[in-house]
């Protein structure tokens, strides 16, 4: 047990060298963790968000470094809370997606017959439907108040395109010589399954989940601009669509930097993962390799 | 194959519309009660009969009749517009379409020939300008990408219209006032799909062609001679816009499922408009219509993806 720790360490050494020596997924690392910090300790270092209706729309200053929103609260600030949701709704999003993602794709890859012709006309229904506008309906039916049911409904229509890929990466380990020989050797079908595919897995695994993260985040802030999500707290979208819906910022007045704040935070951490998704693909994947 | 796919599709989306909470038919009653003093219950028999929708049948039911109306051409009446949704899908189909096929067309052609370019050139200030580019619209939204040039262009600039699909002035009709018009309104629309979408096509291809000007024939093809445009062209373009027409339905679905949110922005009464305003004034025929005519257009796009495929593999004609 002790021996199979150690190896776990040395894999996940191994993982993050991998990451530090690819300049494109050093970068989004970085990126990506300095959001990460922000949201975890940034709400609980920063003073309380106050209303202060004498000082609203103002532009920067030394006191509200970018500025202030109708309300007179400080923009900086509602980015630092708001990270915290924005991060933690993409997660669940990308988690609840792997999750269906993975289990449709191995089950139906490594049993083939009638369960795989079935799992993959659902997942190719699910295909068929463009998953923004279905989650718009069910962004309708399901009641979202906190970020794990706003994951879940951001991640229920984003799996079929993923699981398509796993199940075809399973046909293809399927009669490699270590597996056939676990199956010979009487090794339980889930034993197979945790110990000789997913590890096979996890790398395409990880740059996926990646991505349906930064789709999530797209999608969750356009469901938002569209009004459809009651969400309570903090959050970019929020934000978004309050500076467009209500402070008019298209037209140009102060309000522009509230509306440009948490688009410029947006982008960047689209960016990060965009080159820590592609630099970690470079890194795990040979073929890509220069 | 691909009708089984619509087919549960649409069950699909039936069952999903269904379960949403509220019941269309005592929203319309209660209007009609009040509007035209009617008894509550006379007005509710009223409101089943205009929506053709009873909520007392078993969903199963429903079901049939909704399926049966669809191969009848009946998508059953929107409770927004009093009209028939078959009349609203149609009208609403050419304008998304007209957005989609010209952003797409010019996304697909301008990334092809630039990918090309860029693998031939092997300069590396080209790779850079690429990724410099498909980092910054890469990251943002396209909604985003359209409010800001709606930002640019109409409010600041005032270059271009950013609302609706042509001016009041101008008469539809085949007349170049009209066409120009049209075009005139969907720029915007059209920029924004082209500015995000483009870097993709430029990436896949570059890496095809890549791959391409690697092979031997290419080589050979070099020391017979031939111009370079011929071999880019015939030999290098042919070769490595295959993969790349595959993309392309998957590409088409990915923006018609983000039509929702450009054309509300930009006031296009496209199919995403109209689900968008279904689903805030939750008229639910309506939605279950622009729903039908996505998932149909879907499916086209990819068999007609499969068909270009064919024709442009010569391994795949026929001898």
């Amino acid at each position: 047990m002790n021996n199979r720790q150690n190896d776990r360490l040395a894999g996940v050494k191994a993982f993050f060298s991998v990451i530090w020596r690819n300049p494109m997924s050093r970068a989004g690392f970085i990126i990506l963790l300095v959001f990460l910090l922000m949201a975890v300790f940034g709400p609980m270092v920063i003073p309380p968000l106050k209303s202060d209706y004498a000082n609203r729309l103002q532009g920067p200053s030394a006191a509200h470094w970018l500025g202030t929103d109708l309300a007179g609260k400080d923009t900086l600030l509602q980015l630092i809370l708001g990270s915290r949701d924005v991060l933690l709704v993409a997660a669940y999003a990308g988690l609840f997606a792997v999750l269906i993602a993975a289990v449709i794709g191995i089950v139906a890859g490594l049993n083939g017959g009638w369960v795989d012709r079935i799992l993959m006309l659902f997942t190719d229904v699910v295909l068929t439907m463009p998953s923004f506008p279905v989650t718009m309906i069910l962004s309708m039916i399901v009641r979202i108040t906190d970020p794990l049911v706003f994951g879940l409904v951001l991640g229920l229509w984003s799996w079929a395109g993923l699981a398509k890929a796993i199940r075809s990466q399973v046909l293809g380990l399927k009669h490699r010589e270590f597996i056939e020989a676990s199956r010979i050797m009487g090794i339980s079908k889930l034993n197979i399954i945790l110990y000789d595919v997913l590890p096979n897995l996890v790398s395409y695994i990880a740059v996926n989940f990646i991505s349906i993260m930064k789709g999530a985040i797209t999608s969750s802030v356009g469901l938002m601009i569209l009004g459809l999500v009651p969400f309570q707290g903090n959050h970019w979208g929020v934000m978004i669509q309050v500076a467009i819906s209500q402070t008019g910022a298209l037209l140009g007045s102060a309000s522009m930097v509230y509306f440009l704040a948490p688009v410029i935070c947006l982008m960047l951490f689209q960016l990060g993962s965009y080159f820590f998704a592609s630099g970690l693909d470079e890194a795990l994947n040979p073929r890509l390799r220069s | 194959m691909s009708l089984v796919t619509i087919f549960f599709a649409i069950v699909a989306m039936f069952l999903v519309i269904q379960s949403m909470p509220g019941d269309p038919v005592q929203t319309l009653a209660a209007e009609i009660s009040r509007t035209e003093n009617l008894e509550m219950d006379l007005a509710y028999a009223k409101a089943k009969a205009q929506l053709n929708y009873d909520p007392d049948v078993p969903v199963l039911q429903r079901l049939g009749t909704y399926l049966g109306g669809i191969l009848r051409g009946n998508l059953g009446n929107s409770l927004a517009y009093r009209q028939p949704v078959v009349n609203l899908v149609l009208g609403a189909l050419p304008w998304t379409l007209l957005v989609l096929s010209i952003s797409l067309t010019l996304s697909f052609t301008v990334g092809v020939i630039a990918g090309i370019f860029i693998a031939w050139q092997r300069k590396r200030w080209l790779n850079g300008l690429l990724n410099l580019w498909q980092s910054i619209f890469g990251s943002i939204p396209d909604y985003i990408i359209a409010y800001l040039l709606i930002f640019l262009f109409a409010v600041t600039l005032g270059w271009l219209p950013s609302r609706g699909p042509y001016s009041a002035q101008v008469t539809p009709g085949f007349n170049a006032a009209f066409i120009g018009n049209v075009l005139r309104h969907a720029v915007l629309p059209v920029m924004a799909y082209f500015l995000t979408t483009v870097a993709n096509w430029t990436i896949g291809m570059r890496a095809n062609a890549l791959g391409v000007l690697g092979e031997d024939y290419v080589a050979y093809a070099a020391a017979r001679g031939l111009s370079r445009r011929r071999i880019l062209v015939h030999y290098v373009g042919r070769n490595s816009i295959l993969p790349m027409i595959t993309s392309l339905a998957i590409s088409f679905g990915f923006m018609f499922g983000g039509s929702p949110l450009i054309e509300n922005l930009f006031m296009y009464p496209g199919v995403g408009y109209y689900l968008n305003q279904a689903i805030s004034r939750r008229d639910y025929p309506l939605m279950q219509g622009m729903y039908f005519i996505m998932i149909v257009v879907v499916v086209l796009s990819g068999l007609l993806a499969e068909w270009l495929y064919a024709v442009l593999n010569p391994r795949l004609r026929e001898r």
